[in-house]
């Protein structure tokens, strides 16, 4: 019989680490799907990460490079600073949509007007995960959560951003698309996706962002199958997934 | 170089850049936007990163990156962006990050007004951010004094690996005064590369943080922080006395461009032959309240007055050096208004009776 062979391991990019997500969170296969990219790319060790605030506060504890920890919603800001002084470095941002579309409009949509030359990897869960399962401006109509109790009610509290659209309509030339992960599918899609933002990054081409639509069973009160299903049926159809913008197709003027 | 002649917020921007400063982040304000104006033409001409961001929350934040990415950085403002930055103050000390911030202060509350004012002086020395922090504050009172303490404030961010902060009142932004560069010493370089976030190569990586859920492990860290500010009481007090050689009979305690007035009324007190001299503390976070104390508790000293551009700020520092042992008074200007030296001098009188000083 032949020696075996090494199929699947896990990137030197990630930590020997136990997760503290819930069972069935895809915050975990995202990790992953960035992990191989900088693998792939030979980026990790020139590469700066800045965490969240929100769940994956704490992933700093499993991407294996240098990482600074923002305040709520100012990882762009953060990562404005250090790739502005290390330009020859490589910088992303891994943000919830909490973080990203509430607290944070202001930075993000300024980071990538500005066509600061770093990555955003834009987890929406349509929740605000880590306190608890309050509304987030992602959360859809009608859901509900602890602090829409009767569901999302849109006129009150509006429609939920579609961030990566929004972004795209912006003039500066940038890498915008939505993917998600619930299936091996559309994990393949987000795959190709985030290798392709950070390839623009080491081309200092523009800045680069990844929507990708991620479960909460936890905060959703779902199973991590209902959970699943839930985001084909509900997040899917509203969020468009797709290229929004590329940086290889200027606008028509 | 000779002397030249420089309004204070350009000065300031050509300290930071003799003290090495590698990027700025800002947000116009006034009356202090001119240092930012200084800053677009002179960082690029060495090097330098300058970026306008979107707001203080945001030029404040990129001063947390840059600083945890190794660079000398600095950001300047006014009162009303100096509360944003309040958020950015306190991550910024937590995560032990060395940075300068220059709050050329206007009058407030709210938006106030544009003119000059010491109003922010509880903010800078109790803290304009959340938790149990602090920050190593600088009050220059002459533009020689704001360039040299500027680069000063480099070095002991350094030194410290916490955030320093320069106040000024909108005076010192706005006044022109001969200014020597030529003595200045740049801060050597600090060496970061125990923790800065650069790349790993060739190393384990490096977290900058500061979530800490562990009670102990965030207590220790609280501890640390105390031991600094404790080293900073012993090591950075700075003052100036005029005027108190042999002891005055009314002591004044100002800082800032309201001690030049106190100076200006001191002079003419003293041509008068009335016994007054003036305190002028300049770092105001460590406060010199040894200092002061061994000033204001000699016998002769019998009225301690405090003049400033608020309605009592760093008189609330003086009360606790004092100790109670000395009449404190205040004399107080705000909404943008300058004490003039008569107005001091009336007051004075009023202390020291007809027999202008001493011989009650
Ligand atoms: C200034 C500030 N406000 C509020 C909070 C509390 N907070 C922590 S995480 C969070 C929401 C995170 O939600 P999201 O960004 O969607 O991340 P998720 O946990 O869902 O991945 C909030 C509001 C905070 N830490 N700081
Ligand atoms: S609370 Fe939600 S987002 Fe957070 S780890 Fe659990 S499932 Fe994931
Ligand atoms: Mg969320």
């Amino acid at each position: 019989m032949s020696a075996p062979t090494t199929i699947f391991r896990r990137p030197e990019a990630l930590r020997d680490a136990f997760t503290h997500y819930c069972p069935g969170c895809t915050h975990g296969i995202i990790h992953r799907l960035v992990a191989e990219t900088l693998d792939e790319l030979g980026l990790r060790e020139r590469t700066i990460g800045i965490a969240p605030v929100g769940c994956s506060v704490l992933c700093y504890n499993y991407f294996n490079c240098d990482m600074q920890e923002a305040a709520h919603g100012r990882a762009p800001a953060l990562a404005t600073g250090v790739k502005r002084v290390l330009p020859d470095r490589i910088v992303f941002t891994y943000q919830g949509d909490g973080d990203l579309a509430s607290i944070g409009t202001a930075e993000i949509i300024h980071a990538a007007n500005r066509g600061e030359k770093f990555t955003t990897i834009f987890v929406n869960n349509a929740i605000y995960g880590m306190t608890g399962g309050q509304m987030a401006p992602t959360t859809m109509p009608n859901q509900v959560t602890t602090t829409c109790p009767r569901g999302r009610d849109v006129n009150t509290a509006g429609w939920p951003i579609p961030v990566a659209d929004v972004l795209a309509q912006l003039r500066t030339p940038a890498y915008i698309e939505r993917v998600a992960v619930h299936t091996p599918r559309y994990t393949v899609q987000a795959k190709r996706a985030i290798r392709q933002a950070f390839q623009y990054q080491a081309e200092n081409r523009c800045y680069s962002f990844v929507e990708v639509l991620s479960t909460c069973p936890t905060n959703w009160g779902k199973t991590p199958n209902e959970s699943v299903q839930w985001l084909e049926d509900v997040m899917v159809p509203y969020f468009k997934l797709g290229l929004k913008k590329s940086p290889d197709r200027p606008p028509v003027e | 170089m000779p002397k030249k002649l420089m309004k204070g917020n350009e000065a300031i921007g050509e300290a930071a850049i003799v003290a090495g400063a590698q990027a700025y982040f800002c947000y116009p304000i006034t009356p202090q936007t001119e240092i930012a104006e200084y800053l677009a033409k002179r960082m690029p001409e060495v090097g330098g990163v300058f970026v306008q961001a979107e707001s203080e929350l945001a030029a404040s934040q990129m001063i947390f990156g840059a600083a945890a990415a190794g660079a000398r950085v600095f950001t300047t403002s006014s009162s009303p962006g100096i509360s944003l930055m309040g958020e950015a103050m306190s991550y910024i000390t937590a995560a032990e990050l060395p940075a300068v911030f220059i709050n050329i202060i206007r009058c407030g509350p709210g938006l106030g007004g544009i003119l000059p004012s010491q109003g922010d002086y509880l903010q800078a020395v109790k803290g304009a951010g959340h938790g149990d922090y602090k920050l190593l504050v600088l009050a220059p009172s002459t533009i020689q004094e704001a360039v040299d303490l500027t680069i000063e404030a480099f070095r002991l961010a350094d030194k410290y690996l916490n955030p320093v902060m320069l106040i000024g009142d909108g005076l010192i932004g706005q006044m022109m005064e001969p200014v020597d560069f030529e003595s200045c010493v740049k801060p050597p370089r600090l060496d970061c590369s125990a923790w800065a976030t650069t790349g790993c190569a060739g190393r384990e990586p490096h977290i900058v943080k500061t979530l800490f859920l562990d009670p102990n492990v965030l207590e220790e860290r609280n501890r640390r922080l105390k031991a600094k500010y404790e080293r900073m009481a012993r090591e950075e007090i700075r003052f100036e006395t005029y005027g108190c050689d042999p002891p005055p009979d009314l002591l004044f305690a100002a800082y800032g461009t309201t001690a030049r007035v106190v100076r200006t009324a001191v002079d003419r007190l003293r041509e008068e032959g009335a016994s007054v001299g003036l305190f002028r503390p300049i770092s105001v976070f460590p406060f010199p309240d040894d200092a002061l104390r061994q000033v204001a508790h000699q016998p002769q000293v019998h009225n301690v007055l405090v003049v400033e551009m608020s309605m009592g700020q760093m008189l609330e520092d003086v009360q606790s050096a004092l100790q109670g042992r000395r009449p404190l008074h205040f004399y107080g200007r705000g909404g943008g208004n300058v004490p003039a030296p008569e107005e001091l001098i009336d007051e004075a009188k009023k202390l020291l009776g007809n027999g202008h000083g001493g011989k009650k």
